[in-house]
């Protein structure tokens, strides 16, 4: 799409939220519009970001791959029993929630902050799922500019992208400290990041992850510093919207089975093994209700009785999924951070399985 | 007299079968003219009526209490004052301040440069009339967006900054901004100052505007010239012949004779160009500068109010252009010949 008609995309779906039509309300039980929309469809139509390394990014062969196209796959695998079956959305900071909202996807999972306004009915009425990681707003400087604190960047130009919580956190944290600043914003991360390359901002303002992320593609990683402090809390979590509860406990459920595996230490090396010790061993119960080899989770949740096996076949667990993405096994080399598992002293929980 | 029933092939002279009021003149146009009118009318009624009741259903439904919470965003270049306590609607103004101020000397730099593409692509000058048609052909066939990104990215970013910005007296030109001289607290002349790293001048206009500002001066000066060559055209060849016989030099006769005729045709086609130029305006987002787009982009993520939002956006470049035309039908008026 061009960037001018994407410009007006909010318009364009909102006229399709009022011309289109609400679906109808969801009936009791298991009976989700949504997905029955997404089953016979055929496949997942999922929000990325699709520029932003470790999270989601067009790789040079056209696939895409990240710590969020992984929810998306987990979630495609959870319905179909196929990771492949998504249809990726590149969308940017701004036009994702219209998107959403819309139907245009089902399902976002582009690094968005989990916030009470965007939660809200009356806000943006959004559906979060368990926050897939826990990340800060942090500030990147040139090396060479010898900037070390948040003061030093008194008067100067900071680039942001606009309609982000990042935008507001920085006018609340440079107002509290009495900071004068230059905002510049811009649309979209693409754009924001070249004009800090260029040199018109000293300085640029982002989730500390994007900003490793970011600062992994470019042409020399060393010469720009993540400056210490830490801005703000930014859960980054999947959404879908309130309408469906029913679609929206499936996404829930769906990343609460990439901890829950962690913990369990079931991985993508293990999962047949895993399967057939459950089918084996009826005295296992946790292992074989939590795998699906008795009780019916997956029909409570509209989902197949197997989803758990066939996600964790397909991507792996969350411990897994981060260190591929994001962790010491990609270019990023986050460390995990407050993103351990409980058990860890971390933030990754999933409630019980039963 | 009485008629006598024809039932002959064809009816006596004179006598016309009256016609049906499905076939009639005055009825038809009426009967459609009405069905359409019902059937946009319906058609429009149920749009409205549906969105409506969806936005009810989601709890959605139009307010505009949000325009009077704190923004709690900054701009950073504003005519009107500012900050993130203020409330939406008062960022919202000084976003529409920061168009108008683009838009109008946008009007002014593209009809200067548009005129005189457009004369020069009647001189006697072989060179200059072959660049200026090279360079209306160029711009006109690239879309703004990309020439605007061009500007900004490959042009102004490429500026040096710092001591390294190119320095004339009373003029800094950096990679930050342009910065001019002027008078200061107490009506001191002050000259840019380097302070802390960063310019400091009295006046000060940056890269983002520069580069919107040129974007579109060169992107609509490429039509205006188009329009103008048209009207030039459109003035008799033996005008031009009549004024070199009474010894007229070029520029005399374009100035004093052919373009006062050549008005006539070229101001309704402005009127085109500069509503273009308004609307275009709202492609400043792409190079960072804060425009009413832009602040009402941000004002719709952190309210969720999308619909209000993109209302109002719709209601100002609307009154915004209908403005502009009304000052061109005037203008045409003025410029038109008034037979007596």
């Amino acid at each position: 799409m061009r960037p001018s008609a994407r410009r007006w995309l909010p318009l364009a779906v909102l006229l399709a939220v009022g011309l289109v039509g609400c679906a109808p309300e969801g009936g009791g039980g298991v009976q989700s519009t949504k997905m029955g929309t997404i089953t016979s469809r055929g496949k997942l139509i999922c929000g990325v970001d699709g520029s932003l390394p470790g999270f989601s990014f067009v790789g040079s062969d056209g696939t895409y791959s990240g710590l969020d196209v992984d929810v998306c796959k987990a979630m495609a695998a959870a319905l179909f029993g196929d990771p492949g079956k998504v249809e990726y959305r590149n969308l940017n900071s701004s036009e994702r929630f219209a998107a959403l909202a819309s139907g245009e996807v089902d399902l976002l999972s582009r690094n968005t902050t989990m916030t009470l306004s965007r939660d809200a009915a009356g806000g943006n009425a959004l559906s979060f799922a368990p926050p897939t990681f826990y990340d800060g707003q942090g500030v990147m400087v040139p090396t060479a500019s010898g900037i070390t604190t948040l003061k030093a960047l008194a008067g100067k130009p900071i680039c942001v992208e606009s309609g982000t919580t990042t935008e507001l956190n920085l006018a609340d944290r440079m107002r509290e400290q009495n900071i004068p600043y230059t905002p510049l914003k811009f649309q979209t991360g693409d754009q924001t990041y070249a004009a800090y390359l260029q040199g018109r901002c000293v300085a640029v303002t982002s989730d500390r992850s994007q900003l490793a992320g970011k600062r992994s593609s470019f042409p020399q990683p060393d010469a720009h510093t993540l400056l210490p402090d830490v801005m703000s809390k930014e859960p980054l979590a999947p959404a879908t919207v309130n309408a469906d509860p029913v679609w929206a406990d499936a996404v829930r459920w769906t990343v609460n089975t990439l901890f829950q595996a962690e913990e369990l230490g079931i991985t993508k090396a293990n999962i047949a093994a895993k399967v057939a010790e459950a089918k084996a061993n009826p005295n296992q119960a946790d292992l074989r209700r939590f795998l699906g080899v008795e009780g019916e989770f997956g029909k409570q949740l509209g989902l197949p009785a197997d989803f758990v096996p066939k996600i964790i076949a397909a991507v792996g667990n969350y411990g897994e999924i981060f260190d591929r993405n994001v962790g010491p096994g990609s270019r990023l080399k986050l460390d995990r951070g407050v993103n351990r598992q409980w058990k860890e002293g971390g933030l990754i929980y999933s409630p019980p399985f039963r | 007299m009485a008629r006598s029933p024809s039932v002959g092939p064809s009816p006596a002279p004179g006598l016309v079968t009256p016609v049906p009021w499905w076939r009639h003149r005055r009825v038809v146009p009426w009967v459609v003219q009405g069905a359409v009118a019902l059937t946009v009318l319906v058609v429009v009624a149920f749009l409205l009526g549906n969105l409506i009741r969806n936005l009810t259903a989601a709890g959605l439904l139009l307010t505009w209490n949000w325009l009077g919470q704190p923004a709690g965003f900054d701009i950073s270049e504003t005519l009107l004052p500012f900050n993130a306590e203020l409330p939406y609607w008062r960022g919202l103004a000084a976003g529409l301040v920061n168009t108008l101020r683009v838009v109008i000397t946008g009007l002014v730099g593209s009809t200067l440069v548009g005129t005189l593409l457009g004369m020069a692509s009647f001189s006697g000058n072989a060179l200059l009339r072959g660049l200026t048609r090279t360079y209306v052909e160029v711009v006109r066939n690239i879309p703004l967006l990309l020439q605007l990104v061009f500007w900004y990215f490959v042009v102004f970013l490429s500026l040096p900054n710092g001591t390294a910005a190119l320095q004339l007296p009373g003029v800094v030109l950096a990679k930050s901004g342009l910065y001019l001289a002027g008078f200061g607290d107490g009506l001191h002349w002050i000259g840019p100052q380097l302070q802390n790293g960063v310019w400091q001048a009295p006046l000060r206009l940056s890269v983002e505007f520069g580069a919107l500002l040129t974007g579109l001066i060169a992107y609509t000066a490429a039509f205006i010239a188009e329009v103008v060559r048209g009207g030039i055209a459109a003035v008799p060849k033996g005008q031009w012949e009549a004024a070199s016989s009474l010894g007229l030099s070029w520029w005399q006769t374009l100035i004093k004779v052919v373009l006062p005729q050549a008005l006539r045709v070229i101001v309704p086609g402005l009127n085109t160009q500069f509503i273009s130029l308004a609307k275009n305006s709202s492609l400043a987002v792409a190079v960072g500068y804060t425009d009413l787009y832009s602040v009402a982009e941000t004002t719709l993520n952190q309210t969720g109010r999308a619909v209000e939002v993109v209302l109002l956006l719709l209601g100002t470049y609307l009154a915004l252009d209908l403005f502009i035309s009304l000052l061109m039908n005037g203008l045409n008026r003025l410029v038109q010949i008034r037979e007596r």
